[in-house]
């Protein structure tokens, strides 16, 4: 058994649980709970004139009913600013329950609760909320037209200006050879994980403590939440995140309302309280995202080559803005791309509406800026009639150019400072891999099959793994298990598994010795969260450190009882010898029963220890100062920036020009994300994140109409695909390491959504010759393209007889 | 005359074990098997019958466990995910091909769906002729009425192939044994 | 997303069933496979008093097919009708909607008398039993009535069978001589309803000429319609007929609206598409059964 795992397709641990249904999902516990439900607001903008409960009062097992009046202390005030910045000037956040005014549909307004979930539903239908209407804000032209206000004090309904600039863009806009214009517009949709979120709690009143479950995110960020609005001492609050059916985002986002007001109500009534986010809750109740209306200018020169790069943006950030402006920020920055843009100006304001707040979806505001900057390469090729992957390669940034300094401030605050890559090389393998130039002889295969072949192309860097820390702690038992914790949460990224591998790898342990625990606040305290494509950037490096400090520990006491120096000793399936030495060894388990000179003989491997006990030294204390008894160790790793991962993607697409129906029949992806803990879970993130890249292509969108009431707020009509909308996906990899952390790896979370949007559009524009400037597309408005007669042809579609003729 | 209740005790063969419940007639299927028999590896994604993630076998045949009443299924036989393994006789669990090859094909992310999915191909494995190859578009049918927002479903259709290679039948015995197993899926 | 309570009652017979459904006055509502039902149950945009689940009674789970057509009773999944050969022989209709019904787990618990008598225009089955001139048999305290499709179709999800009453049996008539057919449906997602589907029937002349063409379609109207499209193509030889102008004619002829997945005018586009799409399938079959 090879205890050098790292980088190995370990298949992982986690599913054997998973497959036999023995998870443990949110709602798999606490069976006798009461159950929660809401009573959600119908409108979009209202005022409450009036609440009344009196009809529910007698409905059979109704427990409790609470109501903004019921709120005290913080609980009253309104939800936390989660990230607070100086160009988010006016920010505005809900209360748990709506205090007056009622924002977006699905606002939660009262809750019950209920001996279960079917009895708290049925006194919710029976309370009566009273509401006076209000003028209703939807969509970002809405929003920016100001006719009507998402918060009267804020009448231009601007929440923030995020600005930032690199030179004098209008100079060299001025100065530049050619320049182009242009608006496009890309949809809402969702994270949509399987399950819902969700909220446990129970309230222990002999020891005044309280333990919560959430299928959230950040556990340890909820923990904090919790006690501070429900005014406990941190140390009475512990946060486990269970088995997580799927976050994408969504669930990083906190306190919810639901995760104060379910503890406050267990406390209140001294018993479990849960709820279960049903489908309607998470699609009126969470978060979306995406929309955003793009004002684009670019200066180039006759070659291609970008001078300056000019966007104004307008992003719909819904209702309220509890996670501050960190998609409008994440847009902005990773915009630019893998390219070298000598002048680059941004402003995007982030705009209120009457709808879900807005809030990261995997990829977090980098669809829309790669929609941005993908599309403009388009574009620029279109008018110099260059292939469009040649406009690519003129503008990118070279291999020798790293660190490569964007002179941008990321969503970090720290610089976006490009840590290491190969972008020519990806476009190189991209080309290969979807057979760019042999596109026209498909195409014209395709046309004889009276259908209209396109493809498009799309390149992106991704700032992954930022701050500001995350911990690890790994220990060793007698019995030679390995525990190791962390802080931040898992919703099925397999972390268990390649946590596990990083500690065997590192420690020289079989890997079915390792127990790995995450979200769980009673084994580690200190965390962030999973976001970002973090997880394996920040706790895989600090796990590893971990994990080396109880190395260290270990050859240092075992080269006391082996009587060597800790360079010559090594360790193998969890034993240490002296390299060259056959026999002079000892298991890792027993230097963990002699790291703490406390030992009782509870067990077999006390017992065994005694034999490698040394004389104690009487003129010294049985522990060191500055050692501390047992083998474990604990560490932070906490990096300087961020590390960048990249990649790119194409989309070939058919389409039948009878009906419209665009057939995504080829995708390919090339994938950087540094050096990799398991390709096979790396791949499995890349293959869910092109599925969800192209859902948002061509499928999905929030469905808002002008009374701000979602349309389309269930999977009936939520087109979230099936396997049958999804195509194969063919992928090579990349590998340039990070030079900014120990085990030289990036994030790989999002990676495989970033792309879709915009290189589907590329191939839908290849295929049609019109121009296409507003995504999601589906076939009914392919349909209004094509037959509109003023919509705007390519000049590809000119060079090219036939093709939209 | 009939009886027009509002709850009722009911009788069900749940994973082979006769199961006894009384509940208010509008308990869901679903709701059930997690709340009333602690079964919870059946999960509930949509509560409208579109994402799958609650199917069951009732009688053999995947159903929707949302869309069925509780009290229907008084008398008939279900199948969860947590009966898809075989007792092995030995203490321990032999399990079925397709959650054999769902670990080895990385066919699950986060797992909330995977019992859905898990249910519905072994009863469609079961379904087809087992010394065929399978083909895409038995695969396609298989898995196409369940949504997985983690893995995009190309792994997921994987291990359904692998699974169908696992249950041919192995030499001339065409009874349905697999891989060396001692009976038939 | 939980069923608001209500009654319920599994009667073992039909007059029980009746009685139950009399004694429960208007807010009773019969349940069979509930696939449509439940949900809306669970949204709560239905509450009825009483659910008269009819699943145990005795005889309404068999298909009849004869040389007059296909009998569905009230309680034949779509999964049996699918697979059922005779039934395909005498009207290929059936199979051919059926399996563009939903997934399989639907199409399992799912019935196709219960799908008609939700009369959703979006389903398969209403569309099949207008364009085959169907009708479906309506059980009530006072006797058993035949109920013809265009009587049946009220509006959407509305029929003409209200009060105490059971439809127990939806009948096809069967394929005429000489003739054809196709069905095709264009989904967003497979399995979801149809943005446009079409159902169509191609008879022939002695002669080999087409001689009648009737079209039915799914998402399109209020209530499932037939469109006689036999002006277009009447007389032509059925291998080189004319079937762009039949499905010309045809989105002339429908009235579609517009909803979030497909606009009047895009749906109005399809039925032309799938019109002479299925026309020409529908004639090639109508040419081999003819020779038959």
């Amino acid at each position: 058994m090879t205890t050098k795992l790292f980088g190995e397709p370990v298949r992982r641990r986690e599913d054997a649980r998973l497959i036999v249904g023995r998870g443990r999902y949110l709602d798999d516990i606490g069976a006798h709970a009461l159950a929660a439900a809401f009573v959600r607001s119908p409108h979009a903008h209202a005022r409450i004139t009036d609440i009344d409960v009196e009809g529910a009062l007698d409905v059979d097992g109704l427990v409790a009913i609470y109501t903004y009046e019921d709120l005290t202390g913080p609980m009253a005030e309104p939800l936390p600013v989660l990230i607070p910045h100086p160009q988010l000037h006016a920010p505005r956040t809900g209360y748990p329950l709506a205090n007056g005014e009622v924002n977006h549909v699905g606002e939660p307004v009262v809750m019950v609760v209920a001996t279960d979930r079917y009895v708290a539903e049925d006194a919710a239908e029976r309370i009566v909320v009273r509401y006076e209407e209000l003028p209703v804000v939807v969509g970002v032209d809405a929003a920016r037209s100001g006719e009507h206000a998402v918060h009267e004090e804020i009448p231009d309904n601007v929440a923030a200006r995020h600005h930032q600039e690199t030179g004098d863009v209008e100079a060299a806009l001025a100065a530049s050879a050619r320049t182009l214009s242009f608006t496009q517009y890309i949809e809402r949709s969702a994270c949509m994980p399987l399950e819902g979120k969700g909220v446990h709690a129970r309230w222990d009143p002999a020891d005044a403590s309280l333990r919560v479950y959430s299928s959230t995110q950040a556990s340890t960020s909820v923990r904090a939440a919790i006690a501070a609005k429900l005014e406990l001492s941190l140390e009475d609050v512990e946060v486990i995140a269970p088995d997580v059916g799927g976050g994408f985002g969504v669930k990083i986002v906190h306190p919810w309302p639901e995760e104060l007001l379910v503890p406050m109500a267990a406390i209140k009534l001294g018993q479990e309280v849960k709820w279960a986010e049903d489908r309607r809750e998470h699609f009126i109740g969470s978060a979306h995202e995406r929309q955003q209306r793009q004002e684009i200018t670019v200066g180039f020169d006759d070659d291609g080559r970008i001078t300056a790069l000019d966007v104004h943006a307008w992003h719909d950030n819904g209702a309220y803005t509890p996670y501050g402006i960190i998609v409008p920020i994440v847009t902005a920055t990773q915009l630019v791309g893998p390219y070298a843009i000598p002048v680059y100006r941004v402003v995007v304001e982030s705009v209120y509406t009457n709808t879900v707040i807005v809030t990261p979806y995997r990829g977090a505001g980098r669809p829309q800026g790669c929609y941005a900057m993908e599309r403009t390469m388009d574009r620029i090729a279109d008018l110099l009639d260059l292939d469009r992957a040649e406009v690519r390669r003129r503008n990118l940034i070279q291999a020798d150019q790293f660190p490569y300094d964007h002179h941008l401030t990321f969503q970090d605050g720290r610089p976006v400072i490009y840590d290491s890559g190969d972008y020519p090389g990806l476009l190189a393998k991209l080309e290969a891999l979807v057979d760019w130039p042999g596109i026209e002889a498909r195409r014209a295969e395709a046309a004889s099959r009276g259908k209209l072949l396109g493809a498009g192309m799309a390149m992106y860097v991704e700032g992954t793994g930022p701050g500001p820390y995350e911990g690890g702690h790994v220990q060793v038992l007698g019995s030679g298990k390995v525990l190791v914790a962390t802080g931040l949460t898992s919703q099925g990224q397999g972390h268990e598994t390649s946590f596990a591998q990083i500690v065997a790898s590192e420690l020289g342990v079989p890997i079915e010795d390792v127990e790995v625990t995450t979200g769980d606040t009673r084994r580690f305290p200190y965390a962030v969260g999973t976001f970002a494509s973090r997880a394996a950037v920040m706790s895989g490096n600090a796990i590893a450190l971990a994990a080396r400090g109880v190395r260290e520990k270990a050859l240092r006491i075992a080269a006391e009882v082996l009587e060597a120096s800790p360079d010559d000793l090594e360790i193998e399936d969890g034993v240490i010898g002296v390299r060259g030495t056959p026999g002079a060894s000892i298991p890792l388990r027993t230097v963990a029963v002699l790291s703490n000179p406390l030992r009782y003989a509870f067990d077999e491997a006390a017992k065994q220890a005694t034999q490698f006990a040394r004389g104690s030294d009487d003129s010294k204390p049985p522990v060191t100062p500055g050692d501390a008894p047992g083998l474990e160790h604990r560490d932070y790793y906490s990096p300087i920036r961020s590390t960048f991962a990249s990649g790119a993607h194409a989309a070939v697409v058919e389409i039948d020009p009878a009906t419209w129906e665009i057939d995504v029949v080829s995708y390919a992806v090339v994938h950087d994300c540094g050096n990799v803990v398991n390709p096979m879970i790396v791949e499995g993130q890349v293959h869910g994140g092109v599925a969800q890249g192209v859902a948002g292509a061509l499928y999905e969108r929030m469905a808002y109409d002008a009374d701000g009431q979602l349309q389309n707020a269930s999977f009936m009509d939520f087109l979230m695909p099936y396997a049958s909308e999804i195509p194969d996906v063919v992928i090579d990899h990349q590998q340039t390491p990070s030079p900014l952390n120990p085990l030289g790896i990036k994030g790989a979370g999002e990676a495989g959504v970033i792309p879709g949007t915009a290189a589907i559009a590329s191939a839908i524009e290849d295929a049609t010759g019109r121009r296409i400037a507003a995504m999601p597309i589906s076939p009914t408005e392919l349909y209004d393209v094509m037959r509109s007669p003023d919509h705007e042809r390519t000049a590809a579609a000119g060079r090219r007889a036939g093709v939209g003729a | 005359m009939t009886s027009v209740d509002t709850e009722r005790s009911i009788t069900v063969t749940v994973n082979g074990v006769p199961r006894e419940a009384t509940l208010p007639v509008r308990r869901l299927l679903s709701d059930a098997l997690r709340h009333d028999l602690g079964l919870t590896g059946t999960h509930v994604g949509c509560e409208h019958g579109v994402c799958g993630a609650c199917t069951v076998l009732v009688d053999g045949q995947p159903m929707r466990s949302c869309l069925v009443l509780a009290v229907q299924v008084d008398g008939a036989s279900v199948t969860t995910v947590e009966g898809l393994a075989r007792d092995d006789h030995q203490g321990g669990q032999v399990l079925h091909p397709v959650q054999e090859t769902f670990r080895e094909c990385h066919a699950l992310q986060c797992g909330f769906c995977t019992p859905g999915f898990l249910v519905t191909i072994a009863a469609g494995l079961e379904a087809r002729d087992k010394a065929a190859e399978i083909t895409e578009e038995e695969v396609d049918e298989i898995v196409g009425g369940n949504l997985c927002r983690c893995t995009g479903y190309a792994n997921i259709k994987k291990a359904v192939r692998h699974a169908a290679a696992a249950m041919r039948p192995t030499g001339a015995d065409h009874t349905g044994h697999f891989g060396g197993g001692d009976g038939a899926w | 997303m939980k069923p608001a309570p209500f009654r319920y009652a599994d009667p073992g017979s039909l007059d029980e069933a009746l009685d139950v459904l009399v004694a429960e006055g208007a807010g009773a509502k019969v349940l069979a496979g509930g696939q449509s039902l439940i949900p809306l149950l669970s949204m709560r945009l239905a509450a009825p008093a009483t659910l008269v689940d009819i699943n145990r009674v005795p005889d309404l789970d068999t298909v009849e097919a004869t040389g007059d057509g296909v009998r569905v009773g009230a309680l034949v999944r779509h999964v049996g009708l699918l697979h059922d050969a005779a039934a395909a022989r005498v009207q290929p209709l059936l199979a051919r909607a059926t399996a563009n019904v939903a997934h399989p787990a639907i199409r399992n618990r799912g019935t196709t008398v219960g799908s008609i008598a939700h009369a959703d225009p979006s389903g398969e089955m209403t569309a099949v039993l207008a364009l085959t001139g169907g009708s479906v048999t309506v059980a009530t305290p006072s006797g058993r009535s035949t109920v013809g499709w265009r009587d049946l179709f009220v509006g959407p999800l509305e029929t003409s069978v209200h009060g105490p009453a059971i439809v127990v049996d939806a009948f096809f008539p069967a394929l005429p001589p000489r003739s054809g057919t196709a069905f095709a449906e264009i989904s967003r997602r497979k399995g979801d309803y149809a943005v446009c589907g079409a159902g169509v029937v191609v008879t022939l002349s002695e002669n080999g000429t087409v001689s009648a063409v009737r079209a039915s379609y799914l998402s399109v109207g209020l209530v499932p319609e037939v469109y006689d499209l036999t002006d277009a193509v009447n007389g032509q030889a059925a291998d080189s007929a004319d079937w762009a102008a039949a499905g010309e004619l045809a989105r002339t002829l429908v009235d579609p609206d517009g909803d979030l997945h497909a606009s009047a005018d895009y749906r109005r586009l399809l039925v032309g598409v799938l019109t002479e799409r299925t026309l020409a399938e529908a004639a090639a079959e109508a040419v081999l059964r003819s020779a038959a």
